[in-house]
């Protein structure tokens, strides 16, 4: 049989209950060239053969009894039993390590699964393991991370986006089919964009966040990347719904559809008939690469002649987005990392026996720069005096903001279609020195995060060799649809000819010698150091 | 809309119980102002008359019948922490020292 490891999920769940291949036998082979291409990606702050293996061996007894019970049993299991995935460093898994990709989590243990967790082992999926991130899941290009860059495996010197960069790399590589990211402000758009995989930030409150750290809570929510739209359906499939335990997720039913989405191309295409899409004009802005607006445009058209209906539409404060977000999203992380204080777990410095010494020392030498950058913004714009000014101001624009899309879906259209970014993937260090124009990355995915809503990013196509990502935007719980949506676009365009195109082939390689994203950085660093002065 | 000083950017640093370098201060200094630059297009929004907007789901008020359920043990709950005393965390003095509250 062909490298098991390049297949959809779909189609290994598919092969797994025909008996033609085993849960073993897949993440053995996904184990061994994560294993061999981390050295180049540093998407994996672990992997975790041992667990992986055990996992496995579950589902395949799981898959055995089953087959045993009948054809009811074997219908029972979810499509994810024994499927392999990945998750970001900030989803409890107990007895494992959560750092969120941050020095101040180093060595904590977490000493209970989140729910996500829960649900996955719930549904027999296999965790091969934790993916690398931005520290504490700010950032964008997941150069961030206390432990070194990832890199995009479409391009070794460039960023894979971020906060869940190792997510995107670790699915696009095919170390995994599936993995789990969370999205503050486009933090799993993005980097599926920048890596040409499927990703999904779902409604807030789809996906219960029980036992995920925390950044801004009115914002984060957590959701699925993939290869294609079907594979991401299953995994939002398996870790959506209501949780007692936080009180956030919404009593929602989680649609059974998002099982069967339909494999047929033409099947799916006829999806787009009669279908209203809304493209919003101030998404297309300044600074957009001419190659990705393109792209865009062309996936519209396409849809388009497959019987959708497309019409230009104004959001008109989405300008505001930006300013709007970097208040409320600082703000509240301001907040929740309040609790990083040296005392209950995380990195302490406790030489100093004062208790405010104490703080200083401990949180002064546990966060990254970024980290420190948005506490210092966020206690700035809650202090006293600047309370209205800066944070209750943010919070009334983002009403206007959430009121812009609301009368898009009230004027009846079906999704509203844009850009995800408005850069393919940039090299790295190339906007380390300069917050704001780290900031301005996501300047197409925030305001889909202040607002609430759903929205994915699907690949669209390439400029200058490097993916280009369209961005989906749904209703409030129209996840099914968005993805039906995904998956006709996938239809029409299934014989394009850069459906074919692949990142090149990584090198494997077990010698601890072979510089990887972490040398490449320092090489960055010092370069720059030697020219303009250094970076952030 | 605002411009903040050295003396601010360490003002706020102590509210946060940040404890940052000289080097990490200037720096901060200058990329803090330039951001608070993008913040001034919030104030051409005339903003009088709308309501504020904390989170985007219609839920309020979720409640749980109060049952006794599994939870973490004292083991557990303890076991990452820097300094432990028996079943207990062990926080630093905060009364009667000279940083005292």
């Amino acid at each position: 049989m062909t490298d098991p490891t390049r297949r959809y999920a779909h189609e290994m769940a598919a092969l797994l209950r025909r008996g033609e291949v085993s849960s073993r036998e897949l993440v053995e082979a996904h184990l061994a060239v994560a294993e061999r291409q981390n050295r180049a990606l540093n998407a994996w702050l672990v992997i975790d053969r041992r667990g992986a293996l055990a996992g496995a061996d579950a589902a395949d007894r799981r898959i055995a009894e089953a087959r045993g019970a009948g054809a009811a049993a074997m219908a029972a299991l979810h499509p994810l039993c024994g499927l392999p995935v990945g998750l970001k460093d900030l989803v409890s898994v107990k007895g494992g390590q959560a750092t969120a990709g941050s020095k101040i989590l180093a060595g904590y243990i977490a000493p209970f699964d989140s729910t996500v967790t829960a649900r996955l082992r719930e549904a027999g999926a296999v965790i091969l393991g934790k993916t690398n991130m931005d520290e504490f899941a700010m950032g964008s290009s997941t150069e961030h991370s206390a432990f070194g860059p990832t890199a995009n495996p479409w391009a070794l010197d460039r960023v894979p986006g971020g906060s869940s960069g190792g997510s995107a790399a670790a699915a696009a590589a095919y170390h995994t089919p599936l993995s789990i990211g969370t999205d503050t402000g486009g933090s799993i758009r993005q980097p599926a964009s920048m890596c040409g995989i499927v990703g999904l930030k779902p409604t807030y409150g789809r996906v219960s966040r029980y036992g995920i750290v925390a950044f801004a809570s009115s914002l984060d929510q957590i959701g699925p990347l993939a290869r294609d739209a079907r594979d991401a359906a299953l995994l939002l499939h398996a870790v959506s719904g209501r949780d007692e335990r936080d009180a956030t997720s919404a009593p929602v039913p989680v649609p059974g559809g998002l099982l069967s989405l339909p494999a047929s191309d033409d099947e799916a295409a006829g999806y787009l008939r009669g279908r209203r899409i809304a493209l919003p004009r101030e998404y297309f802005v300044e600074g957009m690469e001419p190659g990705v607006a393109a792209r865009v445009r062309e996936a519209l058209a396409a849809m388009e002649a497959a019987g959708a209906t497309v019409e230009e539409v104004s959001l008109p404060h989405t300008d505001y987005g930006l300013a709007a977000y970097y208040i409320i999203a600082p703000a509240e992380c301001s907040s929740n990392l309040a609790r990083y204080d040296g005392v209950k777990y995380g990195y302490a410095d406790r030489s100093s026996g004062e208790y405010i010494a104490d703080y200083l020392h401990t949180r002064g030498a546990g966060f990254g720069p970024e980290v420190k950058r948005r506490i210092m913004l966020g206690t700035y714009a809650l202090s006293a005096g600047y309370y209205d000014a800066y944070y209750l101001k943010a919070q009334k624009v983002r009403t206007l903001i959430k009121a812009d899309f609301d009368a898009v879906w009230a004027a009846g259209f079906d999704a509203i279609c844009a850009p995800t970014s408005p850069t393919v993937a940039f090299p790295m260090g190339a906007k380390m020195a300069d917050p704001v124009a780290m900031y301005l990355v996501d300047v197409c995915t925030l305001p889909i995060n202040m607002a609430g809503l759903p929205g994915a990013s699907i690949p669209a196509g390439l400029s200058d060799g490097l993916p280009v990502g369209l961005q989906v935007i749904g209703a409030p719980w129209s996840e099914l649809s968005m993805l039906r949506l995904a998956r006709a676009y996938e239809g029409i365009t299934a014989g394009a000819p850069w459906r074919d195109v692949e990142p090149a082939e990584l090198p494997l390689t077990d010698d601890p010698n072979t510089p990887g994203p972490i040398e490449r950085k320092e090489r960055l660093e010092s370069a720059a150091a030697a020219g303009t002065g250094g970076q952030a | 809309m605002a411009n903040l000083t050295r003396a601010d950017v360490q003002h706020v640093a102590h509210l946060a119980r940040l404890g940052l370098a000289e080097e990490e201060l200037a720096r901060l200094e200058g990329q803090l102002n330039h951001i608070l630059d993008q913040y001034a297009v919030l104030a051409s929004l005339d903003t009088e008359h709308i309501p504020p907007t904390a989170q985007t789901i219609e839920l309020a008020n979720i409640l749980r019948d109060d049952v006794v359920q599994p939870s973490l043990s004292v083991e557990e709950a303890l076991s990452n922490a820097p300094e432990r005393s028996g079943g207990h965390f062990v926080v630093p003095a905060i009364l009667g020292g000279e940083g005292g509250a």
